[in-house]
């Protein structure tokens, strides 16, 4: 157990500040329950995936500027694909956009390993590339979602047998964010290719001299972050019926959530729990600061301190840790 | 005595080596190749007022991408730069109106130095990657900015005749701007150049350990790298608000992204350690260009983005296997 602690030391950090954070929102609104949890869930989905895909990248040593751009794209082809559609041709376009958002991530990876342009360098170019393909594809925002794309994450759970009072702290979206990353994410970790994603992040020189395919690593690692922010672009679609051209501030939120997460930036270390966690914390305060009536911008500011003052900390107790 | 050892080398592998030798070579090609397009694809743009419309808006970009210049020199990035920017140049038109201009200028000013300062320290001192530490950071700016907007939305704001004097004048055919930018510009090179200091930027960029253990003081170089730079972001700022006449809330916002390709373009790696400010220089007016070319081509929005991306990772690609030829 001791040894647990020390090993997931943040990520327990993290558990305690999220619980925390519910105390005191309930303390702040008596009233809170599990109609507004399941909002959080929903207003975390589209954050969750980002992070996600940013984590993926951020472990293998890169890091990806354009995923808030990708879930753009993503989101906009998806909409405009079901906008006035049969609710059954919604299943072709799930795959379809998924696979869109797996080739162009490898895409990425694929010219960071030919062109040899730092991994910061070619994502803020293809941030470019695809804000403009996310605009060709539509203009403005509409498009449509299909009926059961938005019914999956709204609404509860139903598990027959339980009482409906813990049933209804079981929001459908929290259901769908748990199921995707483990599906990807779990059996990716027990994996090889897992191994060696932590690998090239840790040292590239390493991994190349004991055998691991460095560039197919890369690529792959890159083609999971489109993934996941294909993901990301779809619930966006799904909870707001509609897809947008411009990028949410999602990559910043991603950069944000990864660091607080427990993953360092240069690779090699942490996981996915950790920035998903965080997501939650974020979004968390951000609620608590609303409930508090506090003046959105204040609240921004307050968002932006946190990340600098949890970073700094964090940079602090590893300095600590070194010495 | 064989004649194979007084065989030339072939024009193609000289040529690469001259370039490789001057990486500015290549970058002046490419910009004169896009003036020349331009020029075919509409005969008679490239005049002496175009000219100077170009200068005025490549100003700007340059200066910010000098910003990215230094820091990326010791392997970080100011991504705040735009905030900065935005920041002084609002409240330098909202404080403008009840204000002395010496007042406003240093009430502009002083978020500069304070985010350059946080920056600095956040960097420097508590070794927070600079990425994360200057996307915070301007975070909180573009918060604080809003804040403060709330307070002035009755005051309105103005633009004073000498910003919009230095930011939109030609004199004989001469953007103003340049009165600022050369000086500037002039001292960006040298300080990179002959100083201490510069050589101290290249030098952590190139081998932080040895540095630290060769008795510089890491922290104090950093931070005095990034509150200069945010200074210059919010001069920058004060420029850009005179050349758009509109202060908003993203003003300088749109800026921040282009800074980095110019300076990269320019030959500036973004590990650190090898760069120059002149390349930075030419990068700006190549992306100007370029942004211009890309309008006259009269496509869709969207198409232009794809269009800019794609030419920014093709040029940099390029330039990378030009100079690493050697």
């Amino acid at each position: 157990m001791n040894h647990f602690l020390r090993r997931q030391g943040w990520v327990s950090g993290l558990f305690a500040l999220l619980i925390v954070l519910f105390i005191v929102t309930k303390l702040i609104q008596p009233g809170y329950g599990s109609g507004d949890f399941g909002s959080l869930a929903r207003a975390v989905l589209p954050y969750a995936f980002a992070v996600a895909a940013q984590t993926v990248v951020v472990i293998a040593g890169g890091i990806d500027l354009s995923v808030a751009a990708m879930m753009a794209l993503t989101s906009v082809t998806a909409a405009s694909m079901m906008a006035g559609a049969s609710e059954e041709y919604a299943l072709f376009v799930v795959p379809f956009v998924l696979a869109m958002g797996f080739v162009l991530g490898a895409l990425n990876g694929l010219l960071i390993v030919v062109t040899r342009v730092p991994d910061i360098v070619v994502t803020l170019a293809m941030l470019f590339v695809l804000q403009g393909a996310a605009l060709l594809v539509l203009g403005a925002p509409g498009g449509a979602a299909a009926e059961w794309l938005k019914a999956m994450i709204s609404g509860t759970v139903p598990i027959p047998g339980l009482p409906d009072a813990i049933d209804a702290w079981l929001p459908k979206a929290l259901l769908v964010l748990i199921v995707c990353l483990c599906v990807i994410w779990v059996p990716l970790r027990r994996s090889r290719l897992g191994l060696s994603i932590y690998a090239i992040g840790s040292s590239e020189l390493a991994a190349f001299r004991s055998g691991v395919p460095v560039a197919r690593t890369r690529i792959i690692a890159y083609a999971l972050s489109g993934l996941f922010a294909a993901m990301g672009g779809l619930a966006l679609t799904m909870s707001t019926g509609i897809g947008a051209p411009i990028p949410g501030p999602y990559l910043l939120a991603s950069v944000a959530a990864v660091v607080l997460g427990g993953v360092a930036l240069g690779g090699g270390k942490g996981g996915l729990l950790g920035p998903i966690v965080a997501v939650f914390v974020l979004r968390l305060v951000r609620t608590d600061l609303t409930l508090l009536a506090i003046d959105p911008n204040v609240t921004a500011i307050i968002e932006g301190l946190i990340m600098v003052a949890v970073v700094m900390f964090g940079a602090f107790i590893t300095m600590r840790g070194r010495q | 005595m064989s004649t194979s050892a007084i065989t030339p080398v072939p024009l193609g592998r000289r040529l690469k080596r001259f370039m490789a030798d001057r990486p500015l070579v290549p970058l002046i090609i490419l910009l004169v190749i896009l003036v020349v397009i331009l020029q075919i694809l509409r005969p008679g743009i490239v005049n002496e007022r175009w000219i100077a419309n170009t200068i005025k808006f490549a100003i700007p970009l340059a200066i910010l991408a000098g910003c990215q210049t230094m820091t990326m020199l010791t392997g970080g990035i100011d991504l705040s730069v735009g905030t900065v920017a935005t920041m002084s140049a609002f409240i330098m038109a909202t404080q403008i109106v009840s204000q002395d201009p010496a007042v406003a200028f240093l009430l502009a000013m002083m978020p500069a130095v304070l985010i350059g300062l946080v920056n600095g320290i956040g960097v420097g001192v508590f070794r927070v990657h600079p990425l994360i530490m200057t996307l915070g950071t301007s975070l909180i700016g573009t918060g604080c900015l809003q804040v403060y907007q709330r307070t002035v939305i009755a005051s309105g704001a103005k633009i004073p005749d000498f910003l919009a004097w230095l930011g939109t004048g030609v004199t004989y055919g001469f953007p103003n701007a340049l009165l600022l930018f050369v000086p500037l510009a002039a001292l960006i090179v040298f300080t990179l150049a002959r100083t201490g200091f510069g050589r101290l930027l290249y030098a952590v960029g190139d081998n932080e350990r040895a540095t630290r253990l060769s008795g510089v003081q890491y922290w104090q170089v950093i931070t005095a790298l990034y509150v200069t730079s945010s200074m210059l972001a919010g001069i920058t700022g004060l420029l850009y608000i005179g050349l758009i006449k509109a202060p908003s809330l993203s003003l300088a916002e749109p800026l921040v992204l282009p800074s980095v390709a110019a300076a990269v373009i320019g030959g500036t790696s973004i590990f650190g350690g090898r760069g120059g400010y002149t390349g930075t220089i030419i990068g700006a007016l190549i992306l100007t260009v370029l942004t211009t070319l890309l309008t006259i081509l009269q496509m869709p929005e969207g198409a232009r983005r794809i269009l800019f991306g794609l030419i920014v990772l093709f040029v940099t690609a390029a330039y990378l296997r030009i100079v690493e030829e050697r």
